[in-house]
């Protein structure tokens, strides 16, 4: 098997999504440590099957994700496992950004004036992306933040933790069966920057092995060792 | 509330309920015997595509767990419905709903049998709501509330599932900033102590 020769560069601001083959991984630098990666995941054969946040949080006891952690589906199925993270934390809580809070927070910026250093917002970026797969608003679910961390305390209350990503931070994301990731490289929404915050990602395909049976995403927990079992049991 | 009623039902443990909710009435919750969680979604009535945003409405208002003064938001940023009483303390947003395959997941492969809210929420989709002339499908099923359910989340990011803070005819109450949809499953769950291992019923009440 040869490898998928794609490497790209997501520049600041832009929204991606691409069909992962099953045993593909998606690595993402964040080249200069201060971008945040909106995030969302489908099945590819059947997108009404996508990333479920409650579903994924609850069954490995986590609020948010990192490596030897997976992204399972309202099935119940893996969609994504990270399989290497040197960043460490990455939010599923807190959604995405708006252009409309974009625009409050940052200034308004037009195509006109910045060109293609306007300042865009995630929302916008992912309703473009989803549209190419003819998905749309009711398909818009609640996404993870690659880079990003924002921790509670005990009364719940949000603080979004800054300086969380680092220059040349990575993470890598295997698809367990055919996914469609859309992406989006803008603020998160809780980032409270005098400047629009954003850097470039390098977007990198390769094919990997599939996952053993000692695979560190499938031994974390029982829990994900029964959604690989219902992966794998469904698959050809 | 000493005014009749709109609509007083009652809702069995592990049945659903699905009713139009229009701008400026009243809705309340009641859990009747106590530690019973009532999964919840709202759609805008007349554009369901737009629907509440867990995330956004956590977001907004700074912090995770949902109560009185809680403005319940839309996908679009709107507000469905503002929390104005909550004799419980606080409600859960991030445990989501129970399905046959989360269960089998999360406990056992054998589980898929068992009944789950969203379940639930498919049996109201197809067969409830298109008596209010509503289109709903797999892909409307957002992320829910949990009223009445105690989900808490550890400073060092661990997610618990903590017992039931609420008790026997504890309720919520929330006015409707437009004209919603609720759609509820009334969590039949037994395999965790979400519903204090016996799921009871709940009483659903809508003011002018």
């Amino acid at each position: 098997m040869t490898s998928d020769p794609f490497r790209q560069i997501l520049h600041p601001g832009q929204g991606w999504s691409r069909i992962l083959g099953r045993h593909q991984a998606l690595t993402l630098t964040d080249t200069t440590g201060k971008a945040c990666v909106g995030l969302l995941a489908y099945a590819a054969r059947q997108p009404l099957e996508r990333y479920n946040m409650p579903d994924s949080l609850k069954a490995q006891y986590t609020a948010f994700l990192t490596a030897g952690r997976v992204l399972m589906s309202d099935m119940g199925r893996v969609l994504l496992a990270i399989t290497e993270d040197t960043c460490g934390w990455h939010d599923t809580l807190t959604g995405h950004s708006t252009q409309a809070e974009v625009d409050a927070r940052w200034g308004v910026t037009t195509y006109q004036h910045q060109r293609n250093d306007r300042y865009r917002g995630t929302r916008e970026n992912f309703l473009i992306e989803l549209a190419k797969y003819d998905l749309g608003r009711a398909d818009l679910h609640a996404n993870v933040n690659l880079f990003a961390k924002v921790v509670t305390n005990a009364e719940g209350t949000f603080a979004f933790v800054p300086g969380n990503s680092r220059a040349g931070a990575s993470v890598t994301l295997r698809a367990e069966m055919e996914v469609l990731v859309v992406i989006s490289n803008t603020p998160h929404p809780l980032d409270a920057s005098p400047t629009y915050p954003c850097g470039p990602v390098t977007l990198e395909i390769h094919d990997v092995p599939p996952p053993g049976p000692e695979d560190s995403c499938r031994i974390k927990r029982d829990e994900n060792r029964r959604a690989y079992q219902m992966t794998e049991g469904s698959q050809p | 509330m000493n005014a009749t009623p709109l609509v007083d039902a009652t809702v069995l443990a592990g049945d659903g309920w699905t009713y139009p909710i229009k701008k400026g009435q009243t809705f309340r919750i009641v859990d009747l015997e106590g530690n019973q969680a009532v999964d919840t979604l709202f759609y805008n009535l007349h554009d369901v595509a737009e629907r509440y945003d867990a995330t956004l409405t956590m977001r907004r208002q700074g912090s995770l767990y949902l109560t009185t003064g809680t403005r319940l938001l839309s996908s679009e940023g709107n507000a469905l419905l503002t929390i104005t009483e909550d004799t419980c303390g606080r409600h859960d947003t991030v445990g989501g709903a129970c399905s046959c395959e989360s269960n089998q997941v999360r406990y056992d492969l054998g589980k898929l049998f068992m009944h789950s809210c969203r379940t639930t929420f498919l049996q109201q989709a197809t067969s409830v709501a298109p008596k209010f002339g509503v289109k709903l499908g797999k892909r409307d099923l957002a992320h829910n509330i949990n009223f009445f359910m105690n989900v808490p989340v550890t400073p060092e990011g661990g997610l618990k599932f903590d017992d039931g803070i609420s008790g026997p005819g504890r309720y919520v109450q929330m006015v409707a900033d437009m004209d919603v949809l609720v759609v509820i499953s009334n969590c039949p769950q037994l395999n965790n102590p979400c519903n204090g291992w016996n799921p009871t019923p709940i009483r659903c009440v809508i003011w002018e």
